[in-house]
C-alpha cells in the first residue's frame, strides 16, 4: 500500500494544532477549536482502526513501513508497526478524544493553547510507537517532554512548577544516556535502523553497558523504584487530562521500549539483568503498595497504584516467557484504561467540591449513585478482578513468573492482595459510609459529558476482560518472534510446556 | 592579479570603510545613512563572497593567506550574521543615542578584522587580523560612553583582552623560535618531534584563544562585557568573535600542531569540559537576561570545543555545524531580547518576561522555541546541534567527555526552564510594544522558523559543511 498511513497518524494531530493556532476563533472562549480537536482526534482514532482492521496479524514482519531518507546517509525517518505497537498506537488515538472532551469543564484559562499541547502531545506519542529507527524513536521519545512540561506548568495545580520541573529533569536525565547510548550503536554495527540492527545483532560485550544505558532511561519514564517519585507529584499537579494521558500514554512508552528495544537489542543483557529487575519490580510492587495505602490525596494514591502496576509490567517482560510478555503488553493496555479512568473518577469530584483528600469525602453513593457505579468498574478492574481486563494482563505476569521463579511469583502475588486493600480501601472511604461533610450534599451526579468519557472507557475494560482474544492474537506472533529470535528458544519451549 | 581577485571581498570591505568614514565626517547628520550603506555594503560583500569559484582552494602571497571551502562558509557566515545583527538592531541604537557614524564603521573594521583572521595561514597575518577586530571591539564595548557599565565593560574587555593577546604573541615567538617560521605549513613540517618550548608555545596561543571565545578558565570577562555593552554589541559579541575564533582554532590545531594532538587534546578537552560544566552552574542563578546568554555561551564553547577535542575532520565538522546552529539560536534570542520594549526603554531582566505568554502569544512561542532549542530538546535544532558533536565524540571513544557534556545539557535544561516558567507559568505584567521595525520581525522569523523546521531536513546544512576541507 502507497498511502503513508503511518505518517498521516503522526502528522494529522500537528496539522489540526496548526489549524487551531492559526485561525482565530470567533467566540472568546474558543469553543470552536475543541470541535475542531476532537474532530481531528476522532478522525485519527478512526484511522487507527482501519490500521488495525487492515493489519495482517499473522506475519512477524513490520507492516506500512515507509522509509525516507532524512540525515542523508546517517539516519532514516522510518515507521512501521507490528502486533505490538499497533495496540499502543490504538490506545494512543482512543485516549486522545477522550481528554479532548473532558476540557471543556476541567481547563478554566487558555483552553486553545491546551488544545494544541494536546494535539502536538499525541503526534509524539504515536511517532515513539511507530519509529523504527533508534533516532528517530529518540527524537519523538524526548519532544514529547515539551508538551506535558507546559501541561503540568500551566494548567496544573499549587505545586506545578516544582511538579513540572522535576518530571522534566528525572525524564532528561535518564535519556540523555539512552542518547549516548544510540550513538554508540551507531558506531559500533553503522546503523541505527531497528529491523536491520535485530538481523545484525549487536556484540555481546557491549550489550550490558548499552542495556544499562537504555534502563536509565526507560525506568525513569515507568517509572520503577527508586525514580519513581517525579510521578505522583506530576500526576498531582497535572491538570485531569494531563493525567490522564501521562497515565495512560506516556507511561507505556518506557514498557514499550522495555519490548521493543532491550528485549530486541540486547537479548543477552536482558537475560544477564533479570534479578535486577525482578528486584526492582517486586519492591515497587510491594514498597508502592503499601505507600498507596498510606496516601491521603486521590490522585496520589492513584499515581502510587501505576507504580505498583508498572511493576508488573516489568516484572512480566523480564520473565522472558510468551505468557509474561503478553501479559505486561495486555497490563499495559489496561492499565491504559484504568488509570485513565481513575484519574476521570477523581477528576469528576474535584471538579465539584475542589479537594482531593479522601477524608473530605464519604458516603457520595447515596447523592451521586451513577458516579458509584463507574467507579466501582474501575476500582475493580484496577485490583484486577476476574471479569475485567486488569485481570487478565496480571494473570498472565503471574503465570509467566510461575514459570520462571516460585519465589518471585509468591511475593508478586502478594502486590495483588495489597492492590485489592488499597483500591477498595479507597472506594469505601468514598463512596460508602455515612455523609459526614454537609457540604457534600449538594453534588450533582454525572453529567453527560462524563457520562459519555467514563462510559467509553467502562465498555473496553469490561470488553477485553470478558474477551480478550483480540489483543491476544494481535500480539502473539510479534511476541513469539521476539522471543525467538533472541535465542530465548529454549525458554519460550519451557514456557510452552514442550 | 589573479590573486587579488580572491581576496576581493577584504578589498572591498576596505574601501567601504574608508570611503563611509569620509563621507561621514563631510556629511553632516548622516549617521543613519551611513549605517545603512554599511549594511548594503555587507549585502555586496556576502554577495561576492558567495561567487568566490568554490572549487579554489589556495594559499596566497607566500602562503599566508588561504582563500579555501572553510574561510569561505565561515566568511559566509560571519558576514550574514554582521548583516542580521545590523538588520535587529537598527532601532535599538537609535533610542540608545548610540548611532554615531564610528558604529557601523567600528562593526565593518571588525568584520574586515575576522576576514582576515578566518583566511590566515601565517602567524603575523593571524595577528594583525585578530588585533585588528579586537581594537574595534573594545570602542565597541564601551560605545555607550555616558553609562558606567558600559565604559566599564569597556575597559575591562580591554585589559584582559590585552593580556591575553601579549600571551598570544608570546606563544607565536615561541612557535616562531622552534619551528624556524611563521608560516603554518611550515610548522607542521618543522614540528614532527614535540618539544618544550613548541609545547609552551601551544599552550599560550590555546590559552589567547580560548579567551576569545571564552572558554573556561579564561571566560571571567564575558558576564560583565555581555552585561555591561549595549546589547546590540552584546550580539556582535555573542555571534561574530566566535565564529573567527573557532575557525582560527581549527586552523591552528588541524594545520600546524596537527602532529601535535598529544599536546593539545587534554587542553582542549579540559577547556570544554571546564566550560560545559561551569557554563551550566554559574548561569542558574543569574537574574540578567543577557549576563545568562553570556553563562549559557560559555557552556556553548565547551560543546563546540568537545567537537574540537577529537581531532578528527568529523569533529571539526560537528563543531562548526554546532557554531552555525548556535549562531541562529543566539540571533533569534536577541531578537527577542530587542522585542522587550515600552517607552523608549529596553527591559533585559529575567523578571520583565513574567507571563510574557499572555500578552504576546507570538513572542513567547517564539521563546519558547529558541529555549528548549538552546537547552538542546529535539526536535528543535539546538538538539541536532549537540547531536552532531557526540557523534564526533563517542566515534572517537571518549565517553567521558560525552557522560559530562550530556550531564551539562540536563543543568543548563533547568536555567531555560526556568526562563519559560517565567513566561509562561507567572502571572503577567504590563504590556511591550509591539510595533517593531521590520528588519528585526524579518530576524526573528527567520530565525526561529530556522530553529523549529531544522528536524524536517537536517541534511541540509550538514552536506554544506561536509564538503568543507580541513587539512
Amino acid at each position: 500500500m502507497n498511502f503513508p498511513i503511518l505518517s498521516s497518524l503522526i502528522l494529522l494531530p500537528t496539522i489540526g494544532a496548526l489549524f487551531i493556532f492559526f485561525v482565530r476563533s470567533s467566540n472568546k472562549q474558543y469553543q470552536s477549536s475543541k470541535y475542531v480537536a476532537l474532530f481531528i482526534t476522532v478522525a485519527n482514532f478512526i484511522l487507527s482502526i482501519y490500521l488495525w482492521f487492515v493489519f495482517d496479524k499473522s506475519t512477524v514482519e513490520f507492516q506500512f513501513v515507509e522509509d525516507r531518507e532524512w540525515i542523508v546517509g546517517f539516519v532514516n525517518y522510518k515507521v512501521g508497526v507490528d502486533g505490538i505497537s499497533i495496540l499502543f498506537i490504538l490506545l494512543s488515538t482512543f485516549i486522545t478524544p477522550i481528554c479532548v472532551i473532558t476540557v471543556n469543564y476541567t481547563v478554566k484559562k487558555r483552553l486553545k493553547d491546551f488544545l494544541i499541547a494536546i494535539l502536538i502531545l499525541e503526534t509524539f506519542m504515536i511517532g515513539v510507537f511507530c519509529s523504527l529507527d533508534l533516532v528517530v524513536f529518540y527524537l519523538f521519545f524526548e519532544a514529547g517532554l515539551i508538551p506535558m512540561f507546559l501541561i503540568i506548568g500551566i494548567w496544573g495545580g499549587e505545586r506545578r512548577v516544582y511538579s513540572a520541573f522535576k518530571f522534566f529533569l528525572y525524564t532528561l536525565l535518564g535519556s540523555v544516556l539512552m542518547l549516548i547510548a544510540i550513538i554508540s550503536i551507531y558506531w559500533i554495527t553503522g546503523t541505527t535502523d531497528v529491523e536491520k540492527l535485530y538481523e545484525l545483532g549487536i556484540d555481546q560485550k557491549y550489550q550490558n553497558l548499552l542495556w544499562l544505558a537504555f534502563f536509565s532511561s526507560f525506568a525513569v519514564k515507568t517509572p520503577m523504584w527508586p525514580v519513581h517519585t517525579w510521578l505522583p507529584d506530576a500526576h498531582v499537579e497535572a491538570p485531569t487530562a494531563g493525567s490522564v494521558l501521562l497515565a495512560a500514554v506516556l507511561l507505556k512508552m518506557a514498557g514499550y521500549g522495555f519490548i521493543r528495544f532491550s528485549l530486541g537489542l540486547f537479548p543477552a543483557a536482558s537475560e544477564y539483568f533479570v534479578p535486577l529487575i525482578y528486584t526492582l519490580s517486586l519492591i515497587a510492587i510491594i514498597y508502592t503498595s503499601l505507600v498507596a495505602l498510606m496516601q491521603e490525596d486521590m490522585k496520589k494514591l492513584i499515581a502510587y497504584s501505576s507504580v505498583a502496576h508498572m511493576g508488573f509490567v516489568t516484572l512480566g517482560i523480564f520473565t522472558l516467557t510468551q505468557q509474561g510478555i503478553e501479559g505486561s503488553i495486555f497490563q499495559m493496555i489496561s492499565h491504559g484504561f484504568v488509570s485513565a479512568a481513575l484519574f476521570l473518577t477523581v477528576g469528576v469530584v474535584y471538579d465539584r467540591h475542589h479537594t482531593r483528600l479522601i477524608s473530605k469525602y464519604g458516603g457520595l453513593v447515596s447523592i451521586m449513585p451513577k458516579y458509584a457505579i463507574v467507579f466501582m468498574v474501575f476500582a475493580l478492574g484496577s485490583l484486577g478482578l476476574p471479569g475485567t481486563s486488569g485481570f487478565v494482563g496480571e494473570f498472565l505476569i503471574l503465570m509467566g513468573a510461575f514459570k520462571k521463579n516460585i519465589l518471585v511469583a509468591t511475593i508478586a502475588s502478594l502486590g495483588v492482595i495489597l492492590g485489592a486493600a488499597y483500591m477498595l480501601w479507597l472506594y469505601k472511604r468514598i463512596v460508602f459510609g455515612k455523609i459526614i461533610h454537609d457540604d457534600l450534599r449538594n453534588m450533582i451526579d454525572l453529567k453527560r459529558f462524563e457520562i459519555i468519557t467514563l462510559g467509553l472507557l467502562v465498555i473496553p475494560i469490561l470488553f477485553f476482560g470478558f474477551y480478550p482474544e483480540p489483543l491476544i492474537n494481535s500480539i502473539e506472533t510479534s511476541v513469539g518472534n521476539i522471543l525467538d529470535v533472541n535465542y530465548f528458544n529454549q525458554t519460550k519451549n519451557l514456557a510452552l510446556g514442550k | 592579479m589573479e590573486n587579488l581577485q580572491l581576496v576581493l571581498p577584504e578589498i572591498l570591505i576596505s574601501i567601504i570603510i574608508m570611503f563611509l568614514l569620509i563621507f561621514g565626517v563631510y556629511k553632516k547628520n548622516s549617521s543613519s545613512l551611513v549605517y545603512n550603506l554599511s549594511t548594503l555594503g555587507l549585502v555586496l560583500i556576502l554577495a561576492v563572497v558567495i561567487n568566490l569559484d568554490s572549487n579554489v582552494e589556495i594559499s596566497l602571497f607566500n602562503n599566508s593567506y588561504s582563500v579555501d571551502n572553510l574561510s569561505r562558509f565561515m566568511k559566509i557566515l560571519l558576514i550574514l550574521s554582521g548583516i542580521f545583527v545590523m538588520l535587529s538592531s537598527t532601532k535599538y541604537i537609535q533610542i540608545n543615542k548610540i548611532n554615531k557614524i564610528e558604529y557601523p564603521i567600528l562593526i565593518l573594521c571588525s568584520i574586515l578584522g575576522m576576514m582576515v583572521m578566518i583566511s590566515s595561514n601565517d602567524l603575523i597575518v593571524f595577528y594583525i587580523g585578530l588585533e585588528l577586530q579586537s581594537l574595534a571591539l573594545y570602542v565597541l564595548a564601551s560605545f555607550n560612553r555616558d553609562n558606567i557599565l558600559s565604559t566599564e565593560s569597556g575597559l575591562k574587555y580591554f585589559v584582559l583582552s590585552a593580556l591575553s593577546s601579549g600571551l598570544l604573541l608570546y606563544g607565536c615567538s615561541l612557535i616562531y623560535g622552534f619551528s624556524e617560521t611563521t608560516n603554518f605549513f611550515e610548522i607542521l613540517k618543522n614540528t614532527k618531534d614535540a618539544q618544550y618550548g613548541l609545547t609552551f608555545g601551544i599552550v599560550f596561543i590555546l590559552v589567547g584563544l580560548a579567551f576569545k571565545i571564552s572558554a573556561v578558565p579564561f571566560h571571567m570577562w564575558a558576564p560583565d562585557v555581555y552585561q555591561g555593552s549595549p546589547t546590540s554589541v552584546t550580539l556582535f559579541f555573542a555571534l561574530l568573535p566566535k565564529i573567527a575564533a573557532l575557525t582560527i582554532f581549527i586552523r591552528f590545531l588541524y594545520i600546524p600542531f596537527f602532529e601535535l594532538i598529544d599536546q593539545w587534546q587534554m587542553i582542549i578537552i579540559f577547556l570544554s569540559i571546564a566550560s560545559m560544566i561551569f557554563g551550566a552552574v554559574a548561569a542558574i542563578g543569574q537574574k540578567n537576561l543577557k549576563r545568562l546568554i553570556a553563562y549559557s555561551s560559555i557552556s556553548h564553547m565547551g560543546y563546540a570545543l568537545a567537537g574540537l577535542s577529537t581531532g578528527t575532520v568529523q569533529g571539526a565538522h560537528s563543531s562548526i555545524t554546532y557554531m552555525t546552529i548556535y549562531l541562529v539560536m543566539n540571533l533569534a534570542f536577541f531578537s527577542c531580547l530587542f522585542m522587550l520594549k515600552r517607552n523608549e526603554k529596553y527591559f533585559e531582566s529575567i523578571e520583565d518576561l513574567s507571563g510574557l505568554s499572555k500578552n504576546h502569544p507570538l513572542l513567547s512561542l517564539a521563546l519558547l522555541a529558541i529555549l528548549f532549542s538552546l537547552a538542546g530538546i529535539p526536535p528543535l535544532a539546538g538538539f541536532f546541534a549537540k547531536f552532531y558533536i557526540f557523534l564526533a565524540v563517542i566515534n572517537e571513544k571518549m565517553y567521558f567527555l560525552a557522560v559530562v557534556g550530556l550531564l551539562a545539557t540536563v543543568v543548563a535544561a533547568f536555567y531555560y526552564l526556568r526562563i519559560i516558567k517565567i513566561i509562561y507559568f507567572d502571572p503577567e505584567k504590563e504590556k511591550y510594544e509591539t510595533k517593531h521595525n521590520l528588519g528585526l520581525k524579518f530576524t526573528l522569523v527567520i530565525s526561529t522558523l530556522f530553529i523549529i523546521a531544522y528536524f524536517i531536513y537536517p541534511s541540509g546544512v550538514i552536506e554544506m559543511i561536509s564538503q568543507i576541507n580541513i587539512n
